[in-house]
């Protein structure tokens, strides 16, 4: 037995724990429990995954297993993980536990559809079969409504139903486009790996075939990763959602449409990544800098946030479409500092409207005096954001930018600068959120007496806190570690980056 | 000399007048009797045809008796169904019948 | 000999920060002022250290060598052979702003154990202060642009935090806020620029060699490709010079983005001598000199915008300094019209020789030599201010007027400050703003003539602000129920050490800066230029004339009359020009009010409309074809009969 599959044991084995247990505590008990496991899981195969490497196994996926499920249909359950997963795994890692902490006070129900999503995510991440990760990918996006729509907040039912649809209308165009390669490649095989290299049955797909196949993948994962104009679930999503849900959405969920959009669509479909990219350069070109201006007037600071999100997220999708190893690289950094400072993020603003029962940021006045700690780590969080040198979100957009400017035309140079833009309307709106809410002096009496963060919620925080400034303090083993996963998809690139795109105009 | 041209007129009207009946009346009871008239309609011509073209075998004898026997196990339950749509809405129209499509 | 120790310069005011940061909660007031300013102690004797042995060591072929003690890959980038670093460098200018820096921080800290106390905050406000000093330090020490960027950062940070220390009081948030957008957007002008000279020369480091012969297309192929060079040298590489230079503006509030500075005085006044007179504001300053080679090199046209652009600000700030009444906006406007000296000085270098001409490049060590004493005799005048504030509670002159009887100390060393920065013989601005004058007149006489103008007018407002504080109308009834009193040795200590090296630096040691710092490295004697020198002498002298004449009595005729002839301009520069009302015009009315405020509507309405429509297209359309579904068994009979029909006249047909 490989033990990759644990990360989707662990979660049903919590699931049925849970299912059995009575009682708050042992509910707890069974969280803490199951979430450590497998945060310690993660960071075992992070230190494991380094060691395999350092002592020389350059094989591009370690630790694979593969197990035939429906033969007819060439469906097998493969697992794998490469420098890009393991980052990710800790990342979910991080966040599953995490978000258990900021979800202390809830019931039974509610963990059991956490557990679940935890479990679709962490499928995701380890599958390198098409099809798992496809199944995966739905039984994460499945509990999302009930979460939202049974335990949220505002227009509940609303926001749970406009994401599940915009989310499931995605998956829909994903499912063709997976299709698309599947058959494309000749029908053999649904193994990843396979179908890059052209082995195990597979050959090279048309590049005709690539042109059609890549926006339906590409549109497919990008609306996960809130790509323009396909991001307004987000908001609304973000702003229902309960706290820990916000969190694992935006510091989870979202990231699975970044890496689908490497792993799948770059990847598999690189003549046609290379022929189309300028599309969607524009597109997410316009949505880093479109979230970062529509979040300067926002009044809820979760509406707020999600547009931040927009941008950030925007940035992702702009740094893998740049196609070069920097600007990938990037990318993945991009996806774990956005994961964790967004996550801490909505744990914070979770937590102040917990208390304060509002997020309007008119309403709100000096809680840096009622409730420092989640002041501090609410400013923390906004400095991460707007890249704070010495947290992890200066260094992902470093490396995007420098990545960006690798690509010497005139429209790569606009785009990107525009992009760059961006970090400066991230300055405006976080200052002036953090100004508004955790400045000046407290004028509503109801929120003079509010009382600071719980032990749960102060661990959580620091957890989060210390990973953001660790990326940033010390990101050269992560960059590398990353770069040389990232490689074998530039191979792909570099096979066809000779040819210059036909169809752009501004070419 | 009645040939099976004279059954298959009578069941032809038969028929069609349970169709008649099951597509005009408001009363399940007379649409049900309707059904009757369509299913023995069926059944006459399984009478009939064993008789003039095939009169050596049994099979459409049989065929007609469980015919009949299903109408009349089918009967009851529908009848035990209009009581009690009847006991709910207080008459057995069924234009009043509609609230499955909700 | 290997510097290694440099490394606790910068480590040492971190685990302060540190320390302070996160067991400031636990800590008394005295404890964590003395071990900030312990911890600074030692750091200030190890830059002492540092340039003391680097000043000795020998010199190879007449130049101090570049020592890089520490450099390792911070951060890899995978393309183009480029690598964002991490480390020490160790040169010239690097270890005058190493003893700028410690000196002043460490008179700050001292200075704040009096003016803070008892301060809500006061173990923040000293962890902020360890944050800083090690941010501008990392920044000097920066071994590559990309280092510098990142430091440059993080003081923009500790400046927003520090001038929003009071956070409970909107103008200081609004301040800091405001310091630092501006900052960032310039900054964004800067990344841009790192990111074109990145591209282009292959390398983010401060070491040009490579750089030069690599530009120069003599040895293609060492880190990147030829044409990528061909293209850098020509158009490319001085347009990314400017780009940072507009970071550099930012920082060092040149006009049009100097708006923040005069708002920044909203933050504690020990803070204000920090950071917004003696080191962070000086940053811009810093990095054109760090840049100079290249400048003079590939960009001698370019380095005239910046020359020009210097004196403008230069004039514009003085202009306005000499109108306003706040006595710290005063000092600001003084400070953003000096550092424009030092941009000008660097500015008029001229490109004959390359940087290869110590002659030619004179404004260099003019201007590295005026950001040495500006430092020293700005943060006496701001400590002073702060003593001042400290006495009076209040910021603004009508509250004050002969305050010379109150507060003995205070007053002589603001009166040698400003006799400094006025320019007269023998204190340290005298001799520094001279070889400004001469780099200046050698350049072009016109802009001999501004600058010597422009001297002028500073000594001119500097004079109006001491006689406004010190001598001039006193403000008796305040006065009298608020008794200012001298502040206690704590400030005034640091007052008299920075005091005294103003006074001493020119004259102890004639000429002895350009020994150390100077463009080519090699040394350059100073030597007083007297027609220059007595030229601005005689014009400082009736400047202050000028302003004793208007300001010192106790009633002020002629500054009435003057208000009330041109109460126009006297309004229009009081209200610095209505610039900070243009910006605000145009990022909150046309940025936020047009751009971000329509987007958000376009999002919520056209972009979320559209998914709406689909949505509530689908849920229309599935109720007008549900009728088909009647649930009335005869008309699905009906139908049914109807399909059995058509289908058999289809089969008989």
């Amino acid at each position: 037995m490989n033990f990759l599959s644990l990360f989707v044991l662990i979660p049903l084995l919590m699931l049925l724990s849970l299912w059995l247990v009575k009682g708050t505590k042992g509910i707890r008990a069974v969280m803490v429990v199951g979430s450590s496991a497998l945060l310690a899981l993660s960071i075992y195969l992070t230190f494991a995954f380094l060691a395999e490497r350092a002592a020389g196994n350059t094989a591009e996926m370690l630790y694979t297993a593969s197990f035939t499920w429906f033969e007819p249909l060439h469906i097998s359950y493969s697992v794998g993980v490469d420098g890009i997963s393991v980052a990710m795994l800790l990342l979910s890692g991080v966040i599953v536990f995490t978000g258990t902490f900021v979800s202390w006070d809830m019931c039974k129900e509610y963990f059991l559809w956490f557990t679940l999503l935890s479990m679709g995510v962490f499928g995701f991440f380890i599958s390198i079969d098409l099809f798992m990760m496809f199944m995966f990918y739905e039984i994460a996006l499945i509990p999302m409504y009930l979460l939202i729509g049974v335990w949220g907040s505002g227009h509940k039912e609303y926001s749970a139903m406009k994401l599940t649809l915009m989310l499931m209308g995605a998956s829909a165009f994903l499912m063709l486009g997976i299709f698309g390669i599947f058959y494309g490649a000749g029908g053999q095989t649904f193994n990843l790996l396979d179908i890059a290299s052209h082995t195990g049955g597979a050959t090279l797909i048309e590049f005709s075939q690539q042109c059609i196949w890549f926006p339906f993948v590409f549109v497919g994962f990008g609306v996960l990763g809130a790509m323009f104009p396909f991001h307004t679930w987000s908001p609304d999503g973000h702003a229902s959602a309960p706290t820990a849900v916000s969190m694992l959405h935006a510091g989870v969920l979202m990231k699975l449409g970044g890496y689908g959009c490497f792993r799948v669509a770059i990847y598999l479909l690189p003549d046609a990544a290379n022929e189309l990219s300028w599309i969607f350069l524009i597109l997410t070109g316009t949505g880093v800098v479109y979230g970062a201006l529509s979040a300067c007037v926002q009044t809820d600071l979760k509406y707020l946030n999600a547009y931040s999100s927009v941008s950030h997220c925007g940035m992702v999708l702009f740094a893998i479409l740049m196609l070069t190893s920097t600007a990938s690289t990037g990318a993945i950094l991009q996806m774990l500092s956005h994961g964790l400072m967004t996550a801490l993020f909505f744990a914070v603003i979770g937590m102040i409207y917990h208390r304060a029962h509002t997020r309007d940021i008119r309403e709100l006045n000096g809680l840096m005096r009622i409730i420092p700690f989640l002041s501090v780590g609410f400013a923390i969080a906004g400095l991460a954001n707007l890249g704070l040198p010495g947290l992890s979100g200066f260094v992902a957009e470093m490396t995007i930018f420098v990545g960006a400017f690798q690509n010497a035309d005139l429209f790569h140079r606009v785009l990107t600068i525009a992009a760059c833009t961006s970090i400066v309307v991230a300055a405006v709106y976080i200052l002036r959120m953090v100004g508004k809410i955790l400045y000046g002096t407290n004028v509503n009496p109801d929120h003079a007496k509010l009382h600071d963060a719980h032990w749960e919620e102060r661990l959580a925080i620091i957890v989060l806190i210390a990973c953001i400034a660790g990326i940033g303090l010390a990101p050269s083993w992560l960059s590398n570690m990353i770069d040389a996963s990232v490689s074998p998809v530039m191979e792909q690139i570099q096979a066809v980056a000779s040819t210059v795109s036909k169809s752009n105009p501004f070419l | 000399m009645i040939t099976i041209n004279c059954f298959l007129i009578l069941s032809a009207l038969m028929l069609f007048i349970g169709v008649y009946g099951f597509l005009t009346r408001r009363n399940t009871l007379a649409i049900l009797i309707s059904i009757e008239l369509m299913l023995n309609a069926a059944d006459l011509n399984f009478a009939a045809f064993n008789r003039m073209l095939f009169p050596e075998g049994q099979e459409g004898y049989f065929f007609t008796l469980f015919s009949v026997a299903i109408s009349a196990a089918e009967t009851a339950i529908a009848i035990a169904v209009m009581i009690n749509v009847y006991r709910n809405l207080k008459n057995n129209f069924v234009e009043n019948l509609d609230k499955l499509k909700w | 000999m290997n510097f290694t120790y440099t490394i606790f310069i910068l480590l040492l005011p971190f685990f302060s920060f540190l320390i302070l940061g996160l067991a400031g909660k636990w800590l008394s007031h005295r404890t964590a002022g003395i071990f900030g300013t312990l911890v600074l102690g030692v750091v200030t004797v190890l830059s002492y250290f540092t340039a003391f042995e680097y000043f000795t060591a020998d010199r190879v072929d007449g130049v101090f060598q570049t020592l890089v003690p520490y450099n390792f890959v911070w951060l890899p980038f995978f393309d183009g052979g480029l690598h964002f670093d991490l480390g020490i460098m160790l040169d010239p200018i690097t270890v005058m702003m190493l003893i700028v820096i410690s000196t002043v921080s460490l008179m700050v800290h001292i200075y704040s154990f009096g003016y803070m106390h008892g301060e809500r905050g006061f173990q923040r406000y000293y962890a902020y202060l360890s944050l800083f000093t090690m941010s501008m330090l990392g920044l000097v020490m920066a071994t590559n642009i990309f280092q510098m960027y990142m430091f440059w950062e993080l003081v923009g940070v500790c400046s927003y935090l520090l001038i929003g220390f009071y956070y409970t009081q909107a103008p200081a948030v609004a301040a800091s806020k405001k310091a630092f957008i501006v900052t960032r957007f310039a900054d964004l002008g800067f990344l841009i620029g790192i990111l074109f000279y990145g591209y282009y020369t292959g390398s983010f480091s401060f070491d040009f060699t490579n750089t030069a012969v690599y530009l120069n297309g003599a040895m293609p192929g060492v880190g990147a490709d030829f044409s990528k060079a061909i293209a850098g040298a020509g158009f490319i590489l001085p347009t990314a010079l400017f780009l940072m230079f507009v970071g550099g503006a930012g920082k060092s509030a040149m006009f049009p983005l100097h708006i923040w500075l005069p708002d920044a005085m909203e933050g504690p006044t020990p803070v204000s001598a920090l950071i917004h007179a003696a080191t962070m504001v000086v940053a811009g300053v810093f990095q054109v000199a760090r840049m100079f080679p290249l400048w003079i090199q590939y960009a001698p046209e370019t380095l005239h915008i910046v020359a020009w652009i210097g004196a403008f600000t230069a004039f514009y700030a003085a202009a306005v300094a000499c109108a306003q009444s706040d006595i710290k906006r005063v000092l600001a406007f003084s400070t953003i019209s000096q550092i424009a000296f030092m941009m000008v000085a660097l500015g008029v270098c001229l490109p004959e020789g390359g940087y290869t001409d110590n002659h030619a490049s004179l404004g260099y060590m003019a201007s590295m030599y005026h950001l040495f004493t500006h430092a020293m005799f700005k943060a006496t005048l701001f400590l002073c201010a702060g003593c001042i504030i400290h006495a009076v509670h209040s910021n603004e002159m009508e509250f004050m007027g002969g305050m010379r009887k109150y507060m003995p100390i205070t007053h002589i060393t603001f009166l040698i400050a400003c006799l400094a920065i006025s320019g007269i013989p023998p204190f340290s601005g005298f001799f520094s703003k001279d070889e400004i004058l001469v780099a200046a007149f050698h350049y072009s006489s016109a802009m001999g003539w501004i600058m010597t103008g422009i001297a002028a007018m500073t000594a001119f407002y500097m004079f109006r602000l001491y006689y406004g504080i010190f001598w001039g109308t006193e403000n008796v009834e305040y006065h009298e129920h608020h008794t200012p009193h001298e502040s206690p040795a704590v400030m005034t200590i640091p007052l008299i050490l920075l005091t005294v090296i103003t006074v001493t630096v020119g004259w102890i040691l004639p000429g002895s800066f350009g020994s150390f710092v100077s463009a080519t490295g090699e040394a350059y004697h100073i030597h007083l230029d007297w027609s220059v020198a007595g030229t601005s002498i005689v014009i400082a002298v009736i400047a202050i004339a000028l302003a004793t004449y208007i300001y010192s009595g106790v009633r002020q005729p002629i500054a009435e009359k003057m208000k009330a002839t041109f109460p126009a301009l006297h309004k229009w520069a009081y209200h610095r020009f209505y610039l900070d009302e243009v910006y605000q015009f145009v990022t909150h009315r046309i940025v936020f009010g047009i751009f971000s405020r329509s987007f958000a509507w376009f999002d919520r309405h056209v972009v979320d409309g559209f998914f709406n429509f689909l949505a509530w297209g689908t849920n229309a359309a599935s109720y007008s074809i549900r009728t088909l579904q009647s649930g009335r068994v005869q008309q699905y009979a009906f139908v049914f009969l109807l399909g059995v029909l058509v289908l058999i006249l289809m089969l008989i047909i």
